[in-house]
C-alpha cells in the first residue's frame, strides 16, 4: 500500500504549476549516472569489510587520540571523566527528546533542575534557563531580552569587538528582523571610552575576552556601575572553566550571564553539538528566554519539579513571547551537569588552575623563542595571542606534519593581526606536548 | 458575576472609572473569574503613554497570559504596586485590584465603551457561544 496520497491529476497538476514535464525532469542537475533507479554502487561488502572501510576513512580525521591540540577560541579540549558518559549514555536520558508533556519526566525535570542550580552557583546569577543550543544563541538571545527588559523601547546593543567574532556575526543575523543597531565599539576597561545612551539597551562584553585576557573584577564593577546608571544592562559572555578560578560575573554587577557549556563535560565533537549556558537576576526572569524547571512540592507535600513561568514561552502567547526557542540542549546539559557534580568545586578550580598554569608556562616559552612574541599585557586565562615570523596558515601546516593542531589565525578576524596566532593550553596538554610544540615553532620558523 | 456601576467596559473586559481630572483601570470580575488564579501582572512605567485600544499590561494566570488593553489615551500617573501579590486580582477587581491611574487626554472616547447593562449583555453574549 502506497503511502503517499497524490493521485496522478494531482502530479500533473502540480508539475504545470513549476512548468516540467516529469518528476525526472527536477532531477535533470544530478548527473544521469548516479540517477535512480540504477544506483551504480558497488557491490555489496560484508559488515566486517564495511565496518574496516568506514574506520579507515574516519581515521583520516586528525582527531585527539592522536595529535596534540592547542586550538581553543570558543571550543576547548577538556578532560570528560567517564561517569559523564555513563549517566548521559542511560537510555532514559539518551533517547528522550526535551519533554513537552514534562511533568511525567521527573527525572528529566531534575536534571535540568540540578544544571540551572549549577549554572547560577558557578555565575554568580540567581535564575538560569535550562540551555540553548550553543553560546552564540544564548549571546544573541541575551540581546533580545535586554531590549524586552527596556520593554522594546531601547534598540541599539553595544557590543565589543573582543566578544568572540562568531558569536558578533550570529548576533547580526537577529537584529534585523526587528529592527535594531549593533555598534561595535573598542572596550577598554580604563578608558571606558564608549557611550551607552538613553537608546541603549545593553552593552555586550566577553571576560575572559576571545584573546584569552581578564580584564579585573574591579574594572568591571565601575562598568557595570556606569552601564546601570544609563540604564542598559551589561550582558558577560564567560568561559565556565574560567570561574573555577575568577570572580563570577554575578559579583561583579552582570545583568546576564552567557557562556558556551561545552567545556563542561562535552567532548569536541567536531563542533557540536554544544550548549548555550544562560543566566540573569530575579528582577528580570520573566523575559528570560527559553525552558525553566522549577521546583515544588506535590498534593501530598513530596519534592516534585515543573516546567514554569511558561508564559514566557510561545506556546502560550506566540506573538509576545520573549523568544522563539522553546527547547534546550537536554543532554548536552545533563552532561555539563554530571561533569560539574564529579568535579565539585575544589575539582573545577583545579582543573582551572592547571589550564592557567600550563597556558603561561606554554606562553614563557613561546615567547623566548626567536621571532615569536607574546603580545598584550593585559592577565589571561588558558589562551595568549602570540606574533608569528610567518603567516599561521604555513605555521599551522607545518605542526599538523608533526602531529600537532596549532593555533587560530586571528588575522581572519581582526586584519590588524595578521600574522598572530591565539593558542589554548588546557589540562589536556602534557609537558612534553607543549615542549614539542616550543621545538616545533622552533623549527618552523 | 459583580459588576462597578461607575464604570465603563471593553468588549476585552478592561474597566475604566473616571473621577475628577483622573482616570482608573483593571479588569472585570468575569475576566478575573476567567482567568482563575492570577499569578503575575506586568504593570507599566508611570509616565508611559497608550492610545485607546493599546497593550498597556500583562497579566498571567495558571491558565493563560493575556494582553490587558488601555480603556481611553491616556497618560500612566500611578500604578497598583500591591499587585506584587497578584490575587488581589481575584479577590476585589473593581476596587484594591486595579491596575493603573492615568490623566485621559480625550473624554469623548468614553463613547466607545460599553455602558454597565451592555457589558453584561456582551458577557452573556459570550458565555451563551462558549466563552474563550
Amino acid at each position: 500500500m502506497s503511502y503517499i496520497p497524490h493521485t496522478d491529476s494531482d502530479r500533473a497538476a502540480m508539475l504545470a504549476e513549476i512548468g516540467v514535464e516529469t518528476v525526472g525532469d527536477l532531477f535533470l542537475d544530478v548527473p544521469e549516472s548516479v540517477r535512480y533507479p540504477e544506483l551504480k554502487l558497488p557491490p555489496s561488502l560484508s559488515e566486517m569489510e564495511i565496518l574496516g572501510e568506514l574506520r579507515a576513512m574516519s581515521e583520516e580525521n586528525a582527531d585527539l587520540d592522536h595529535h596534540a591540540c592547542f586550538l581553543g577560541a570558543g571550543a576547548y579540549n577538556h578532560f570528560v571523566p567517564s561517569v559523564v558518559g555513563h549517566i548521559i549514555g542511560r537510555s532514559e536520558f539518551y533517547t528522550a527528546y526535551t519533554p513537552y508533556q514534562p511533568e511525567i519526566s521527573q527525572g528529566t525535570l531534575q536534571a535540568i533542575f540540578e544544571y540551572q542550580s549549577m549554572v547560577c552557583a558557578l555565575t554568580g546569577m540567581d535564575v538560569a534557563n535550562a540551555s540553548h543550543y550553543d553560546g552564540a544563541t544564548s549571546l544573541a538571545e541575551a540581546a533580545i531580552m535586554a531590549v524586552n527588559v527596556s520593554r522594546g523601547k531601547r534598540r541599539k546593543i553595544i557590543v565589543s569587538p573582543t566578544v568572540h567574532p562568531e558569536y558578533r556575526a550570529t548576533l547580526r543575523t537577529y537584529t534585523p528582523g526587528p529592527d535594531l543597531t549593533v555598534e561595535a565599539v573598542s572596550f577598554e576597561p580604563e578608558t571606558s571610552d564608549f557611550e551607552v545612551d538613553d537608546n541603549t539597551a545593553c552593552l555586550i562584553i566577553q571576560n575572559p575576552d576571545f584573546f584569552g585576557q581578564l580584564a579585573a573584577a574591579s574594572e568591571l564593577n565601575e562598568l557595570a556601575e556606569a552601564v546601570h546608571a544609563a540604564g542598559a544592562l551589561l550582558i558577560v559572555n564567560t568561559d565556565p572553566i574560567s570561574l573555577g578560578l575568577f570572580t563570577p560575573p554575578g559579583e561583579y554587577g552582570a545583568d546576564i550571564v552567557v557562556g558556551e557549556g561545552q567545556p563542561l563535560g562535552n567532548p569536541l565533537n567536531f563542533g557540536g553539538p554544544y550548549l548555550g549556558l544562560f543566566a540573569c537576576r530575579e528582577k528580570t526572569m520573566r523575559k528570560m528566554p527559553g525552558r525553566l524547571v522549577g521546583e515544588t512540592v506535590d498534593t501530598e507535600g513530596r519534592r516534585g519539579f515543573v516546567l514554569t513561568l511558561a508564559a514566557r514561552e510561545q506556546h502560550i502567547r506566540r506573538e509576545r513571547a520573549t523568544s522563539n526557542i522553546c527547547t534546550n540542549q537536554a543532554l548536552c546539559a545533563l552532561a555539563a551537569g554530571a561533569y560539574l557534580a564529579a568535579l565539585g568545586k575544589s575539582g573545577l578550580r583545579q582543573v582551572a588552575e592547571l589550564c592557567y598554569h600550563k597556558a603561561h608556562y606554554a606562553a614563557r616559552q613561546i615567547a623566548a623563542l626567536p621571532g615569536f612574541d607574546l603580545v598584550g599585557d593585559r592577565p589571561f586565562f588558558k589562551e595568549f595571542i602570540v606574533r608569528c615570523p610567518r603567516p599561521p596558515s604555513q605555521i599551522n601546516e607545518a605542526l599538523l606534519e608533526r602531529g600537532i593542531i596549532g593555533g587560530y589565525d586571528l588575522g581572519r578576524d581582526y586584519p590588524h593581526l595578521k600574522n598572530h596566532m591565539l593558542l589554548c593550553v588546557t589540562e589536556m596538554n602534557t609537558k612534553e606536548e607543549i615542549v614539542r610544540l616550543v621545538k616545533a615553532l622552533r623549527e618552523i620558523s | 458575576m459583580k459588576l462597578d456601576k461607575n464604570c465603563r467596559y471593553m468588549e476585552t473586559h478592561e474597566w475604566v472609572r473616571v473621577e475628577g481630572d483622573l482616570a482608573t483601570a483593571g479588569i472585570s470580575d468575569y475576566a478575573q473569574s476567567q482567568l482563575s488564579d492570577v499569578v503575575y501582572v506586568e504593570l507599566p512605567e508611570v509616565g508611559d503613554v497608550f492610545d485607546q485600544g493599546e497593550v498597556f499590561a500583562v497579566v498571567e494566570s495558571a491558565k493563560t497570559a493575556a494582553d490587558v488593553y488601555m480603556p481611553i489615551s491616556g497618560e500612566i500617573t500611578e500604578v497598583n504596586e500591591s499587585l506584587a501579590s497578584p490575587q488581589i486580582v481575584n479577590e476585589d477587581p473593581f476596587g484594591e485590584g486595579w491596575f493603573a491611574r492615568f490623566t485621559p487626554s480625550d473624554l469623548s472616547e468614553l463613547d466607545n465603551l460599553l455602558t454597565p447593562e451592555e457589558y453584561q449583555e456582551h458577557v452573556a453574549k459570550e458565555e451563551e457561544e462558549g466563552g474563550h
